[in-house]
């Protein structure tokens, strides 16, 4: 790496993650900092351009969560300004961001993903939906789970096991969005795969969410010692390397650049269901991508050095 | 380039895991946990966001001049003191100010009956931190203050919510808890109370329950805890015995308040008054949390009792928050669904509204905030077994009438949402 640059960390924002993201900046920070780097802590706030035009960071490194900061909005910003940015470009972070659309992503590239289907608030309010919700239940059947599509750290995601629960399921995940994704439910191992790179992306170890919980939720998230997380996961070889092939082919059909991170579960015929994929992993305390990186024999300083030297613009 | 920092320093080869110590958490520390509706709240912060989510007195309002002077007259004349530690139970001359103040509500207390504390709120944690070891039994209002939540969260009470009605805590169903729980061979260790203006239930505990509530605590010998931190801020009519009056020094009650609301919540000042036994070890437990409350805090409250009628001030916020309710009645009466009811309180800084059961307060915080740009406390907050999800609590002390008027609104309209979207879903089956 050459040398000192002038970095803004751009975190917080507005979206419901910005308490997430806030954690994440901060350990961003302090290692770009270990690292060496003129560090510029920015929380994105109506004057966002105004600071980074006054600031004139060399390279910003985004560690928001959620919309404004994971969905293409700050990246088109950071384009017009012509400030390289780590992390993927606008288009994967909207595609990515969007669980409808990364479904159709993923379906086109071969992967599989639960089945589901997608309904806006206005379908329920406008065109009586509701009523098509028997249908629903019997081509995916019971349990579901029900998920905003634009939302992140498990917002607003419950799981309907009855005809009775969907609707209550609905009003949940509307509230955080007004999109949202009725999927069937499938049991099996949480599985996250982090992504690092950009030319020739690298699978780090997949780590494994322990619930103590029945599923891994906000809390669960991001409570200490609430999830155990097992890293690398106990998963043998052949399955290793497949949850890697799978978590790579996920981070190119995507398009996505620097870091991501996939999460997926195991069912119990060792079948591999792809959930989502997240540009900008968390980088927390307890999240899971610094767990993987450590797993693999790297700090957080080394993922942030590896981040910072793909950041660009475009893509 | 960590070359140039030479060969002191550590060894980073090896990354370490940040995380690594979280196994070894105390269970009290287990027992807060991250929660999304801690995080959203924290976004009512934001500038566009219309937030009735504060519980703000006003400090706008606290005379500049007053400010000066008093602060002047602490620099001249009690420079070294004030920035000196203090006894543990606070400086002599505010617990005398306090006892006059608790005087003129008709409370006898003597400067050392009485312990300065960090506000209200240290005042609740030494009383549980004196009698609470995990799993002793709480009862407490239901709601009850959402800042005493985490507080018993921390020592680990089992809490037991008695329902709060229009005149306060049902006494009739807190005999039959304590019934039930004799029946058991148990019973409680403190019955923790906000008889006037209840944050967040906004009513007032009605005479002849106070009365039943010390007799009752007394026939079943548990001690009771009066938070009282709302009193003076009373803008519609009498003013109430409290619990210490009533129990008329037979010692069956530790009374908590503070100067935040009567003063200024910067200050951080509370007290305790309690019997000299229980005194004692609060004492004790404060020596070993912060040894002694801000004395410059103490000395600028003490200065200020000394030049100026706090009562005075307190007139001028009660004008200014008895305006303020009025407008947010008005708005909820306007803009609120009519299965909605509200509490209409005669002091103190909150309503607190319940709304059709299928909404979910949670949730209709992230809608308010994401799409109607207005925040308010989710009523589970208030409680300690994930009661109140109906409910909320609404602020209407830190803003002005205008502004009141609209958060209402877009909260109105955030429900109207909510019960559209309920009826388009509910006609599915």
């Amino acid at each position: 790496m050459s040398g000192a640059r002038r970095v803004a960390v751009l975190k917080g924002g507005r979206s419901m993650e910005r308490e997430v993201s806030l954690r994440s900046g901060a350990n961003v920070e302090a290692a770009l900092r270990r690292l060496g780097h003129d560090v510029i802590p920015v929380d994105a706030d109506p004057s966002l351009v105004r600071t980074l035009r006054a600031e004139r960071p060399e390279v910003v490194f985004v560690a928001m969560h959620g919309k404004g900061g994971e969905d293409g909005t700050v990246q088109e910003l950071l384009e017009i300004l012509d400030i390289p940015y780590t992390g993927s470009g606008v288009q994967a972070c909207a595609r990515a961001m969007d669980k409808v659309i990364a479904k159709a992503v993923f379906a086109n590239a071969g992967i599989a993903t639960p089945p589901a289907f997608a309904f806006g608030e206005s379908a329920f309010r406008e065109l009586g939906a509701a009523d098509a919700l028997m249908e629903i239940e019997a081509r995916l059947g019971l349990p579901l789970v029900v998920k905003p599509a634009r939302q992140g750290s498990a917002l607003g995601i419950s799981v309907a096991r009855e005809p009775n629960d969907v609707p209550r399921a609905l009003m949940t995940a509307l509230s955080f969005d007004d999109h949202v994704l009725i999927e069937r439910f499938v049991r099996g191992r949480e599985i996250a795969v982090s992504v690092l790179g950009t030319e020739e992306p690298e699978a780090l170890p997949a780590v494994e969410a322990l619930l103590s919980g029945e599923f891994y939720d906000f809390e669960a998230r991001y409570t200490p010692g609430m999830t155990e997380l097992v890293a690398p996961a106990d998963l043998g070889p052949d399955l290793a390397g497949e949850v890697a092939r799978t978590a790579l082919a996920c981070y190119a059909a995507m398009g996505c650049r620097g870091f991501g991170r996939v999460d997926m579960l195991i069912d119990d015929d060792e079948r591999i269901w792809v959930l989502e994929i997240n540009p900008i992993p968390g980088m927390t305390d307890t999240s899971l991508l610094p767990k993987a990186a450590l797993a693999a024999g790297l700090s957080l300083d080394d993922v942030v050095a590896r981040v910072l030297a793909d950041a660009a613009l475009g893509g | 380039m960590n070359d140039i920092k030479g060969a002191s320093t550590p060894d980073r080869t090896v990354p370490r895991d940040p995380s690594r110590f979280e196994d070894r958490f105390a269970a009290r520390a287990m027992g807060i946990k991250s929660s999304a509706m801690r995080d959203l709240m924290s976004l009512s912060e934001r500038p566009e966001i219309i937030s009735l989510a504060g519980g703000f007195p006003d400090t706008d309002s606290f005379p500049a001049e007053v400010y000066e002077e008093v602060w002047r007259a602490v620099a001249n004349d009690h420079r070294a003191s004030s920035l000196q530690y203090g006894p543990t139970e606070g400086l002599l001359e505010l617990r005398q100010a306090i006892c006059r103040l608790m005087a003129e509500d008709r409370m006898a207390a003597q400067p050392d009956g009485v312990l300065v504390t960090a506000g209200g709120q240290q005042a609740i944690a030494l009383a549980l931190r004196t009698f609470i070891d995990p799993g002793d039994i709480v009862i407490a209002e239901g709601p009850t203050y959402p800042g005493a939540v985490p507080t018993l969260t921390t020592y680990q009470a089992r809490v037991i919510h008695i329902p709060l009605d229009a005149h306060g805590m049902s006494i009739d169903l807190l005999e039959d808890q304590l019934d039930r729980l004799a029946a058991q061979g148990q019973k409680p260790k403190l019955i923790y109370t906000i008889p006037n203006f209840h944050n967040p239930g906004g009513v007032t505990m009605a005479r002849h329950r106070r009365e039943r509530l010390v007799a009752l605590a007394a026939e079943r010998d548990v001690l009771i805890v009066e938070d009282n931190p709302y009193g003076p801020v009373r803008y519609e009519g009498e003013s109430l015995p409290s619990l210490w009056e009533l129990d008329g020094g037979a010692g069956g009650v530790i009374y908590l308040s503070t100067f935040s609301k009567i003063l200024a919540p910067g200050m951080r000042i509370g007290w305790v008054a309690a019997p000299a036994p229980i005194l004692r070890k609060m004492n004790l437990g404060k020596q070993a949390v912060d040894l002694c409350s801000s004395t410059m805090s103490q000395r600028f409250i003490v200065e200020y009792l000394r030049r100026v009628d706090w009562r005075d001030h307190v007139a001028r916020l009660n004008a200014i928050y008895r305006s303020r309710r009025d407008a947010m009645l008005a708005a909820l009466d306007q803009h609120f669904p009519h299965e909605a009811t509200w509490t209409r309180p005669e002091g103190g800084l909150f309503v607190w509204a319940t709304l059709p059961e299928y909404i979910d307060t949670g949730e209709l915080l992230a809608r308010a905030i994401e799409r109607h740009q207005v925040a308010f406390v989710p009523g589970e907050a208030a409680f300690l077994d994930g009661q109140g999800r109906n409910s909320m609590r609404l602020n209407f002390s830190g803003a002005r009438e205008d502004v009141l008027a609209e958060g209402v609104a877009r909260i109105g309209a955030a429900i109207e949402a909510m019960i559209d979207l309920q009826r388009a879903l509910g006609g599915g089956r």
